[in-house]
């Protein structure tokens, strides 16, 4: 179990080592945060002398020490999966089904059982450390004169260890529903103490707040089912019960007003140690890194930004990498000359070309999924043969590109046309407004395997991989709707990928195909009857939306270091290496922002959603699509304000000449 | 060091300053006396008497309404709502229904929380200041709250401006188009300040009573209402009023202050999300000002320290020891130079900053100490009507977006007639040694006194300063001359300053104003 790539280089010299120091901070936090536990504990405000000096005395205990090395041991296992499990694409379950999924998945339970269990550890510990009453989970029985002694069930401690264990169970499951192992990026840049010093309060405060809940949920669970393990422990090691004492799955026994304040103590303890190890080791990966332009030194350069931003694996590097493309790009004028200039033998701007391409290929790659997205959504998620589809994909590249956005209206009609009667006939019920319904469109919908299969990218397909030829981003948006409505023949001729052979193939569907669609449309009807069925594949509300701009961030970066890059290449670049790539660049961004401006104009998207306001559960990718909405025109009106009038002389279409005029004029 | 005594006196009673040419303010007696250009930004006029402010200063509408017997908890629940701790406590001692011990018990912690309170607002005694009072002190337009116009804010990059009246309703003004939309929202109080998004043509960021508004006007709209849903609502507890707001010249964050918060807020405002930017010390912030190449920001607090942050690490450095408050900021265009005033103090004050800010080690990079470069001390001029005395304190400072012309707008002394408020001009050098050269005096309409003032962003032939008067009229005083800092094209190769030279080529070719032949 270790994180992905893990014998990559960032991971080993830079992740490990930042993983190291939030370690080492947080293991350094927790004797300060022991004696604030035992001091608190044993809190008397009419002693307070008393309380203080035998605090004091028994924080050189040998209780407390032993305490302190298992909670040691305890965080670097928190540490641990910290590490493990962190990511900095959030994963959005999209139906309620996914969300369950996502829970019982088995990595999560690994996870929540070692929480679970670590839970207890820190239970026993701090019952050990507020001694007492509580200290063991064995006490001689109150028993009359003359009778034998007996060793009996201390209650209190098995309370205090199944507390333990609930907590530590519900910290992982709302982990989990918060997304608090998702590392996002702050907007500004600041020292890590001063992140530290500023997110500790809010921190502390949550973590009381969750105990306050935890310690509720957990007193109901006790009362209803308390006496199962009180049973099960009982007759395992042979205990007695102590009859003389208030059972605490009573009324009586749970209004302890002590009891339930060392509880919630105890808990806060927990919770606020494991919380600052989150809190660290958040600050410490997200903490930019600034990677080297170019290396003189032929095995440095797979260290280098170039090298670094176009890398899959791991994604925090990416994202690490194309931050700091945005903070060079900004404000580091001899970086950005670094970027400008050509190879020494050969004269080939090298950086610049991988960076550009690199950016245009996350940009193209964006607008593609964003293209494809409101595509199924505007066929209400009927699916057509796959293998038409795939056919689309290679043979619409060629078609001509001004048979433009009137065909996406014609389209539906088109494609019902081709349909047979029969298999509209079944999805009347199910089809009607798009959104609510279950089957709709949906990454994780379990119904449209031909939607899915689009989804995914596709490697026969020339828009498998980057992006090499601004002729074929141009016509990105219009893929897949204009074939379908030109007839399969008058694909044009020249191009040898434009089989007829599979369109045919979809005029006329055999009628095996035919009833084995009709079989799965009855299917999908009857199921949409069932109303559990239907709560668990219901999507959540935009929760799709989100998905699809999970990874934001990184887009969000490249437009920023791109713009801001072109912006200073007006004034900067000798060579002139900006100016062969501009018309790309601007196709690329006029491009996602059609496709982005479409988007937003889809039922859900443009709504804002809920957020909380808590530094952990963080909730910055709820949001993402607007701040890529902003970024995007933000870069475009920096590349038109610095060019302004210049930009005419560039070579673009028509189309992307009159939006780019909307820019230049300010009524965008 | 340039003082007023070296200035030329103002014009006479009754004449209007009109324009600057040929290094000489011209005056009229009436704005309509020079040749107009195609298109002139539109000189308004709002009286004050056709505006209506908000005639319920408090909260609730609690008084409008009838006395009504609520349980006790019911009433304590309301008062924890509105008003927090202190409101329960209140309501709990001054109620019969209660126990005895916890009338008097709650009588002893109110008292005890108001000792503790007025301990710390002697040490800050803006705190005790009702809000509208604390915008009228801390913002930059001289006598807010009986102000007809009490923000004004010229878009960045296009002749569109905006203009918050005193009924709190914000016209937007474009040359472009006649349709002047109002935009209006249930929470827009107070407005202390505006300014538009840069790199964006419809985003305005408003600073409102408690929270901070940021207004979507779609430029190619023709609707004259835009609903509340164009606007953004961000908001912070305890984070109100609001009375600076200032965007980051690339447009991606925006800062926002308040006089009783210690923290200044960076919000990302598209992910409606902000992070707290605390510092103890100096009881909030009241000012604040974004270099225009975004390295360093202003931000001043109402006792005497002020505090310049650099943007790359957030790092900020302070400026004690100050006689007052810091009343007003400006930064060169290049942004290495900051002019300040100080309350209490006559003179301005200029830091200079040397190197990118961050590079080394995080600093600012800042100078040791500040110098003064111009003294605004009372000086007396005689005019055919009699004397005139101008100096003193200033409100606000601004300077042309071409560093040539530097606005001051003096306080003046409300209770002699023969001290006004007055707008002195200088214009500034900055090589061989940076300089201030004494330009002249604005006047108005007789009576009318100047307000607040704004320099066009990106005017072609100079500098355009728009003025808004006491008697409710915008007007616009433009400066012509020729920048000696602008490169002339085909001398050079690039321009340094692509937003004031694509001006005049983006409408076409034509013109938007002409040299006057006067």
């Amino acid at each position: 179990m270790l994180p992905s790539a893990p014998n990559h280089w960032f991971v080993r010299k830079v992740i490990y080592w930042r993983w190291a120091a939030s370690v080492a901070w947080s293991l350094l936090l927790l004797p300060v945060c022991t004696a604030l536990f035992v001091l608190l504990s044993r809190v008397s405000l009419l002693h307070p002398i008393g309380w203080i000096s035998e605090s004091f005395g028994l924080l050189c205990g040998s209780y407390v020490i032993f305490s302190l090395v298992l909670l040691f041991g305890v965080l670097l296992v928190v540490g641990f999966f910290n590490l493990e499990y962190y990511t900095a694409v959030p994963s959005i379950p999209c139906t309620k089904i996914a969300l369950l999924g996502k829970v019982l998945h088995p990595r999560q339970c690994i996870h929540m059982l070692v929480h679970c269990m670590l839970g207890m550890l820190v239970a026993w510990c701090t019952a050990a450390m507020i001694g007492g009453r509580y200290r063991t989970l064995s006490c001689p029985c109150a028993v009359e004169e003359g009778a034998a002694p007996a060793a009996c069930l201390n209650e209190l401690h098995l309370f205090f260890l199944l507390a333990g264990g609930f907590v530590g169970y519900s910290y992982s499951l709302l982990g989990l529903l918060n997304n608090v192992n998702y590392v996002s990026f702050k907007i500004i840049q600041r020292h890590k103490y001063l992140w530290f010093r500023s997110s500790l309060l809010a921190v502390v405060r949550y973590s009381a707040v969750r105990a306050l809940y935890a310690v509720r949920n957990f007193c109901i669970f006790y009362y209803f089912l308390g006496y199962i393990p009180r049973t099960w422990i009982c007759s395992t090691l042979g205990l007695l019960r102590d009859s003389s004492l208030h059972r605490l799955d009573s009324l009586a026994g749970l209004l302890d007003l002590p009891l339930l304040y060392h509880l919630w103590l105890s808990c806060c303890f927990l919770l606020l140690t494991w919380h600052v190890s989150v809190l660290l080791f958040r600050i410490f990966v997200s903490e930019a890194y600034s990677f080297p332009v170019q290396s003189s030194f032929s095995e440095d350069t797979s260290q280098c930004l170039p090298k670094v931003i176009s890398e899959k694996e791991p994604m925090i590097l990416k994202f690490l990498g194309l931050q700091d493309l945005a903070v060079l790009a900004h404000n580091s004028p001899c970086r950005r000359q670094e970027v400008f200039s050509l190879s020494q033998p050969g004269g080939h701007p090298h950086n610049w070309n991988a960076i550009c391409t690199e950016c245009l290929a996350l940009l193209g790659e964006l607008t593609q999924r964003l293209v494809l997205y409101q595509e199924v959504l505007s066929s209400n998620g009927r699916s057509w043969p796959p293998s038409c589809g795939s056919d689309h994909k290679s043979t619409s590249s060629e078609t001509s590109e001004n048979s433009g956005t009137e065909e996406l209206s014609h389209t539906p009609r088109v494609r019902a046309g081709l349909k047979t009667p029969a298999s509209s006939l079944f999805r009347a019920p199910v089809g009607g407004a798009g959104g609510t319904l279950p089957f709709t469109p949906d990454l994780d919908s379990p119904f449209s395997p031909a939607v899915t299969r689009r989804m995914a990218p596709d490697p026969s397909s020339p828009w498998h991989g980057s992006v090499q030829s601004p002729h074929l981003m141009r016509r990105g948006p219009k893929l897949w709707t204009s074939s379908a409505e030109s007839p399969p023949g008058c694909v044009l001729p020249e191009s040898p990928a434009a089989v007829p052979s599979p369109p045919a193939g979809a005029q006329k569907p055999s009628f095996l195909s035919l009833w084995f669609q009709n079989r799965q449309e009855q299917v999908k009807g009857f199921l949409a009857k069932r109303v559990l069925i239907m709560y668990l594949f219901n999507k959540l509300p935009e929760a799709s939306s989100q998905a699809l701009f999970a990874d934001s961030q990184m887009h969000i970066w490249a437009l920023q270091g791109l713009s801001h890059l072109v912006a200073a290449s007006f004034t900067e670049d000798k060579f002139g290496v900006v100016q062969i790539t501009l018309p790309r660049i601007l196709s690329t961004m006029l491009m996602l922002q059609e496709a982005v401006d479409r988007h937003f104009k889809l039922p859900h998207a443009s709504s804002k959603p809920m957020r909380s306001t808590c530094c952990l559960e963080d909730s910055t990718f709820k949001m993402l699509r607007f701040g890529l909405r902003s970024a995007l025109k933000t870069a475009l009106y920096r590349i038109t304000g610095t060019f302004g009038q210049h930009l005419h002389a560039v070579q673009m279409s028509a189309e992307h000449r009159k939006r780019l005029q909307l820019f230049m004029d300010y009524k965008e | 060091m340039n003082s007023l005594a070296l200035f030329p006196p103002p014009p006479p009673k009754g004449h209007i300053t009109l324009y600057e040419s040929n290094n000489q303010l011209v005056s009229g007696t009436s704005y309509d006396c020079y040749q107009k250009q195609e298109w002139d930004p539109p000189s308004l006029l709002f009286p004050r008497e056709t505006l209506k402010p908000h005639s319920r200063p408090e909260n609730t509408s609690k008084a409008a309404f009838l006395d009504h017997c609520d349980a006790l908890w019911m009433r304590s629940a309301a008062a924890w709502r509105d008003s927090g701790l202190s409101g329960l406590l209140e309501e709990i001692s001054n109620s019969s229904e209660v126990p005895r011990w916890l009338t008097v018990g709650s009588r002893w912690v109110l008292a005890l929380h108001r000792w503790v309170a007025s301990f710390h607002t002697s040490l800050f005694p803006h705190l005790t200041l009702s809000s509208e009072d604390l915008v009228a002190e801390f913002s930059q337009v001289l006598n807010w709250s009986d102000c007809a116009v009490r923000a004004f804010a010229w878009h960045p990059h296009t002749d569109k401006f905006a203009v918050t009246l005193l009924d709190d309703s914000i016209r937007i003004y474009n040359s472009k188009s006649s349709t002047a939309p109002t935009l209006k929202h249930r929470v827009q109080r107070n407005v202390a300040a505006m300014q538009w998004k840069p790199l964006c043509a419809s985003a305005l960021a408003v600073a409102c009573h408690n929270c901070l508004l940021v207004w979507h006007v779609d430029p190619t709209s023709l609707s004259t209402r835009p609903s509340s849903g164009c606007a953004q609502v961000l908001s912070h507890p305890g984070h109100s009023p609001v009375t600076s707001i200032a965007w980051c010249p690339n447009g991606s964050l925006l800062l926002s202050a308040s006089p009783v918060d210690t923290a200044m807020m960076v919000w990302d405002v598209a992910g409606e999300n902000c992070v707290p930017l605390q510092r103890v010390g100096g009881g909030g912030v009241t000012l604040l000002s974004w270099a225009p190449d975004g390295s360093r920001v202003l931000a001043a607090t109402p006792s005497s320290l002020f505090r310049i942050w650099e943007t790359r690490m957030w790092t900020c450095e302070h400026w004690p020891c100050l006689k007052g408050r810091c009343q007003t900021g400006c930064w060169s265009p290049d942004g290495s130079r900051l002019l300040f005033t100080v309350q209490g103090e006559m003179v301005i004050y200029a830091l200079t900053f040397s190197s990118v800010p961050g590079e080394p080690q995080g600093q600012t990079g800042g100078p040791k100490a500040a110098v003064i470069v111009a003294d605004l001390s009372e000086t007396t001029f005689s005019t055919p009507e009699g004397e005139i005395r101008l100096g003193g304190e200033v409100q606000s400072m601004a300077w042309d977006p071409q560093g040539e012309r530097l606005a001051v707008l003096l306080k003046g002394d409300p209770e002699t007639l023969d001290h006004p408020p007055m707008i002195a001009v200088f214009k500034t050098r900055t090589s061989p040694i940076f300089e201030l050269l004494p330009c002249g005096f604005v006047q108005g309409e007789s009576g009318a006194e100047p307000r607040l003032m704004q320099f066009h962003p990106n005017f072609a032939n100079g500098a355009l300063l728009t003025v808004c008067w006491s008697n409710g009229r915008i007007s616009h005083v433009p400066f012509y001359f020729v920048s000696v800092g602008r490169p002339l094209p085909g001398l050079r190769g690039s321009p340094t300053l692509p937003f004031s030279q694509n001006q005049v080529t983006e409408n076409g070719g034509r013109l938007l104003y002409t040299e006057l032949s006067s």
